[in-house]
């Protein structure tokens, strides 16, 4: 019975000793309307030369978690497969007569809004099985809004590595140093996804992030 | 001769200020139950202290399950603002403060969507917005 115990403590130390880095789970938290679609797509199209998901100007486009499946980004001969989650914008309001705004009709604008609303609890649902987490900010709002605290919160809670991406720096009303003294504790990356700038930075800082992922 | 500024009236606003130990001993479920029950009464909450990130998102999940189930809710805005702790000192102290009394060197704002239009935040104010009536 002994000897039993201590084998399998034996080849528990030794499998976790020897155990490889599979694929990690990377998801991409926000607020509605920062880019993560827009930085998922990029990274796909970087890699795959594909699109995971699409984007508009409309909030709330992503309604669902979307899933790319074997995406290995390779740096430095160092290579890793990840799994990438695109998830909903977290928010704590959704009013459907703000969809009224971008042309939606009133039945459109509704059915939109109970699909976020579902959308944001999946979200929420999903920050559980995250490996690291990209939070991806808007750097020309206001980085102290209470729904990005809540996040990075939760993720350090829940011990998920995370890097700030501070997406739209391409826009003359960018402030990516506001961004980087709301989080002084954490990694933040100025990038735009739309056109690219600073995407070898951020891969630099992605295989930073992976590091940490226990 | 300047022209005279309009200042638009609001009428019947309720701020309920909650101590924080009216919610010390209570479980996440409860603190939420009670902070919704004031929200839906269209009154706004300033809570001494601030919800853990954990009661955040399960107050998220409570207020994205009650659009659209309730007439007229269109969710909630929050913001919590921290005294300032700037030494190693200071934030020890409040750190052993936690321990012993609780999270309650905050202050936490929470007002129903219909309500406040907007909670603009920075390090070291918090301004409430609220909408027309």
């Amino acid at each position: 019975m002994v000897i039993k115990i201590l084998r399998n403590f034996a080849r528990r130390i030794f499998s976790n000793l020897f155990k490889k880095k599979g694929k990690i789970k990377l998801g991409f938290y926000g607020p509605p309307n920062a880019g993560k679609t827009s930085l998922a797509n990029r990274l796909c199209q970087d890699v795959l030369g594909e699109d995971l998901g699409t984007v508009s100007n409309v909030p709330h486009e992503t309604r669902n978690v979307q899933f790319k499946e074997k995406v290995v980004i390779e740096k430095n001969r160092k290579k890793i497969e990840f799994k990438l989650i695109d998830t909903p914008g977290i928010a704590t309001k959704v009013d459907f007569e703000d969809f009224l705004k971008f042309g939606l009709k009133k039945k459109e604008a509704q059915a939109r809004s109970k699909e976020a609303t579902q959308g944001i609890i999946e979200a929420i649902k999903w920050l559980d099985d995250m490996d690291a987490v990209i939070v991806v900010l808007d750097s020309t709002a206001n980085p102290y809004s209470q729904v990005n605290i809540t996040i990075i919160g939760n993720l350090v809670a829940r011990k998920i590595p995370v890097l700030i991406v501070g997406n739209k720096i391409d826009l003359k009303k960018a402030n990516i140093k506001k961004v980087q003294n709301a989080f002084p504790e954490y990694d933040v990356i100025g990038i735009s996804a739309k056109t690219g700038k600073n995407m070898d930075d951020f891969y630099e800082s992605l295989f930073k992030l992976v590091k940490k992922v226990k | 001769m300047a022209k005279k500024k309009r200042v638009r009236k609001v009428k019947d606003l309720t701020i309920h200020f909650m101590p924080y130990s009216e919610i010390r001993h209570d479980d996440a479920i409860t603190r939420i139950k009670k902070i919704m029950g004031i929200i839906l009464q269209d009154k706004i909450v300033i809570l001494q202290g601030r919800l853990r990130p954990d009661e955040e998102t399960r107050l998220i999940e409570n207020t994205m399950t009650l659009i659209g189930n309730i007439k007229g809710f269109q969710g909630i805005e929050i913001a919590s603002i921290d005294s300032e702790h700037r030494g190693v000192f200071d934030k020890m102290r409040r750190n052993l403060a936690r321990i012993l009394v609780g999270e309650n060197d905050a202050i936490t704002i929470i007002g129903p969507a219909q309500v406040v239009k907007e909670i603009k935040r920075n390090p070291k104010k918090i301004e409430l917005m609220l909408k027309g009536r």
